[in-house]
């Protein structure tokens, strides 16, 4: 993508920097290391699945569901926040838009749309309070993880009197909601996922978003130096409240395609997501501080994180060993990373 | 040999960040040797995959143009007539005589943690063992549906000669299994799935139907006397569990009685003891059923701690040692046991003979239980259980 070699702006703004230079600055070139690294490896560990196209289709899909919070999560780890509600509003707003179809009979485009505006709503409170209680954003969302989560199973249950909602596909508007969120394109006989398409999309207007905009401005001020930021008159609170509705809408357009994708909502869907998103995000090259990291880095964590995931199955490692594997794959993609970016920084002075 | 190569992808992993940190330093002759000598296993494993998979790729290359495909169905169909056009597309496996050519993967949605998916997993490994074939057993870490599609969808794309599966979510599943299916994988499942398995063209379903077990699990309560009964669910969202608490629901109404659903947390006995203490308090039962040995062992202590013991009832699917104790020693009234082994063992058997000599079995469904553990027989069962193939 032409916008990686941009220098953000207002850094060294008056030297002349040469492109490699530039090129070395940039937080996601670690990733983008680790990333071939970890495709190296699966390349000589499992050549025969995971070199197949229906093996790479296998992995971006799994990277894209990932990099579409993640995508969302960077920018919102940038301006120095977290979100943890994320994982429980999957499950949420996939729940909403089943329920409303199976039990109410509305379309699911509508309930959709429906289950869209309660996310950006919860979005929006959970940034409220933690503008207003001035807690932390971990705790804030800490407690709505388990609010959500607990609402969405006891609401689903109320209900419907189970916990999964199935048979989507005879409902009202499926075919159109396929079209849009679960449709495969076929590429060379195997079908692509469309998620990967949003996936890529979210990564490309957020990363305009960060490096040409104000808002881009603002996000990384409301993050490295709140406190000056607001002094020069960046809206820091506006900002923040704007990313939590970002996550939340990212966390229901992931639910929107895992619903249309599978044709049932689960309310335990989404589980233990809001971690795996801050991981990519952090392999992706943004600090847990805030005020340093970048939109591609998060598609690129998600993209090392897809491909360890199914890399493990195709190279046939048995489910036992998993965690272990996805803690060293993840330890070291974070180590790459450092160091990459270490030796960027040392070349750059 | 799977451990093996466990091993042998981490180390090589291990060395190749050894290389990277190495080079920032002053780079030292020793490590990189070691890099060479850890990376020269991997490669030879990765030959042995390209053999194995040389002859499979001709009807995965063959696919893309449906016209060969066809010759190719018509032909083995003249070698020998087989009724099914899914046989037709195996005939190239079928030639395949050496087993341990042969590969098998298993997804399941157990998790690691559940005592009564490691029988399963070793009932998988002893008959690869037994088989002289490769089996690998995968799990998503959470009940998680998309996952599991996801993991399926990875083990279609590696082109195993076999495919186990367990399908606790049906439409989420769908696509994925039929996408094994249409890609000429034998698919055999297990466990659950038993009414959706014929529809999606899987060969045989080994398991056992859980609404039946269910009911018999209430009717045996009823028999006992059970008027008001709690059905602890661990893992809310199964829709198996959501049919056997529903079973033993209408044997229980059946019979003049009521019953309470409670969920407790799988992975947490502590916190699931406590519920189910409350909800003795709250509900006063006469009777509890639980829906696996993680349900079954906090409800046991959870009555102890009471003083409650053989005064309620207790009674659960699945087996563990701790239940079978608990059976023996008149603590428990009865183990349901669908004897989830053979539904590792028996899936890798049918694959196998599968591949090598078409073999099928002419029921929809095998079945693996109900059967009922008491007192009478649980000490038989628990030294079995303690080997951990029961």
């Amino acid at each position: 993508m032409a916008t990686t070699t941009v220098t953000p702006k207002g850094d060294e703004r008056l030297v002349e920097a040469s492109l490699l230079k530039r090129l070395l600055s940039r937080p996601e070139l670690g990733a983008a290391a680790g990333a071939i690294l970890v495709w190296l490896i699966f390349a000589l560990a499992a050549p025969t699945g995971f070199l197949s196209l229906r093996g790479a289709a296998s992995y971006l899909e799994v990277s894209a569901q990932l990099g579409i919070l993640a995508v969302a999560v960077s920018l919102l780890m940038i301006a120095g926040e977290f979100d943890l509600s994320i994982g429980s509003l999957v499950g949420f707003a996939g729940a909403t838009t089943a329920i409303l179809a199976s039990e109410f009979g509305i379309p699911l485009y509508v309930g959709a749309i429906v289950a869209l505006v309660l996310s950006l709503v919860i979005g929006f409170f959970n940034g409220y309070l933690v503008i207003k209680t001035k807690l932390p954003s971990f705790i804030i969302t800490l407690g709505s993880l388990f609010i959500i989560r607990g609402l969405t199973i006891g609401l689903t249950r109320l209900i419907t009197g189970r916990t999964q909602v199935g048979g989507l596909d005879d409902f009202a508007g499926y075919a159109f909601m396929r079209s849009l969120f679960a449709i495969d394109i076929p590429i060379a006989g195997v079908g692509f996922s469309i998620s990967i398409f949003w996936w890529l999309l979210l990564g490309a207007i957020a990363t305009w978003v960060l490096l040409r905009t104000q808002i881009g401005n603002w996000i990384f001020g409301s993050g490295g130096a709140p406190q000056a930021a607001r002094q020069v008159g960046v809206p820091v609170d506006k900002v923040k409240v704007g990313l939590f509705m970002t996550t939340a809408f990212a966390a229901w357009l992931l639910a929107t395609i895992q619903v249309i994708t599978v044709k049932s909502a689960d309310t335990l869907r989404g589980e233990q997501q809001e971690f795996f998103a801050i991981i990519a995000v952090v392999i992706g090259g943004t600090l847990l501080t805030g005020g340093y990291g970048s939109a591609i880095g998060a598609v690129l964590g998600a993209l090392i994180f897809g491909m360890v995931k199914q890399g493990l199955v195709f190279a046939g490692v048995d489910a036992d060993w998993f965690f272990v594997f996805m803690g060293a794959m993840l330890v070291i993609a974070v180590l790459v990373n450092n160091y990459i970016r270490r030796r960027a920084e040392a070349a750059r002075k | 040999m799977k451990n093996f190569k466990s091993l042998a992808l981490l180390l090589m992993s291990l060395a190749l960040v050894a290389f990277l940190s190495a080079c920032g330093g002053t780079p030292e002759v020793e490590k990189v040797e070691t890099v060479e000598v850890e990376e020269a296993e991997p490669v030879e494993e990765a030959a042995e995959v390209e053999v194995e998979t040389e002859a499979e790729e001709e009807p995965a290359a063959a696919a893309e143009e449906p016209a060969e495909e066809e010759a190719m169905e018509e032909e083995a169909v003249a070698e020998e007539p087989a009724e099914e056009e899914a046989m037709a597309e195996e005939a190239a496996p079928a030639a395949q005589t050496d087993r341990s050519d042969i590969r098998i993967v298993v997804v399941s949605h157990g998790q690691a943690s559940d005592p009564f998916w490691s029988v399963v997993q070793n009932g998988v490994q002893q008959a690869g063992e037994d088989m002289g074939v490769t089996v690998e057993y995968q799990a998503p870490q959470t009940f998680d549906m998309v996952a599991m599609s996801q993991l399926i969808d990875a083990a279609v794309a590696s082109n195993p000669n076999g495919l186990v599966v367990s399908i606790p979510d049906a439409s989420a599943l769908e696509d994925s299994i039929r996408a094994a299916v249409d890609a000429g994988i034998p698919v055999v499942s297990m466990n659950s799935g038993s009414d959706v398995a014929k529809d999606f063209g899987i060969l045989v379903h080994v398991g056992q139907t859980e609404y039946e077990a269910g009911l018999g699990g209430g009717q045996r309560m009823a028999e006992a006397g059970v008027t008001n009964a709690l059905c602890i669910n661990q893992e809310v969202g199964n829709v198996a569990l959501d049919l056997r608490c529903q079973g033993f629901t209408d044997a229980i109404e059946e019979a003049g009685g009521t019953v309470e659903v409670i969920a407790v947390e799988l992975a947490d006995p502590i916190d699931s003891q406590q519920r189910i203490s409350a909800a003795i308090v709250s509900n006063n039962p006469d009777g509890i059923l639980t829906l696996g040995p993680t349900g079954a062992a906090p409800a046991l202590a959870a009555l102890e701690e009471d003083g409650l013991l053989g005064e309620i009832q207790l009674g659960t699917f699945d087996l563990s040692p701790e239940v079978l104790e608990a059976v023996r020693d008149g603590n428990m009234l009865f183990a349901i046991d669908q004897q989830q082994y053979i539904q590792g063992y028996l899936p890798i058997v049918l694959l196998t003979l599968y591949n090598t000599n078409l073999n099928t079995i002419a029921n929809d469904v095998l079945m693996t239980g109900p059967g009922f553990v008491t007192q009478d027989t649980a000490a038989q069962v628990i030294d079995l259980s303690a080997a951990g193939t029961r």
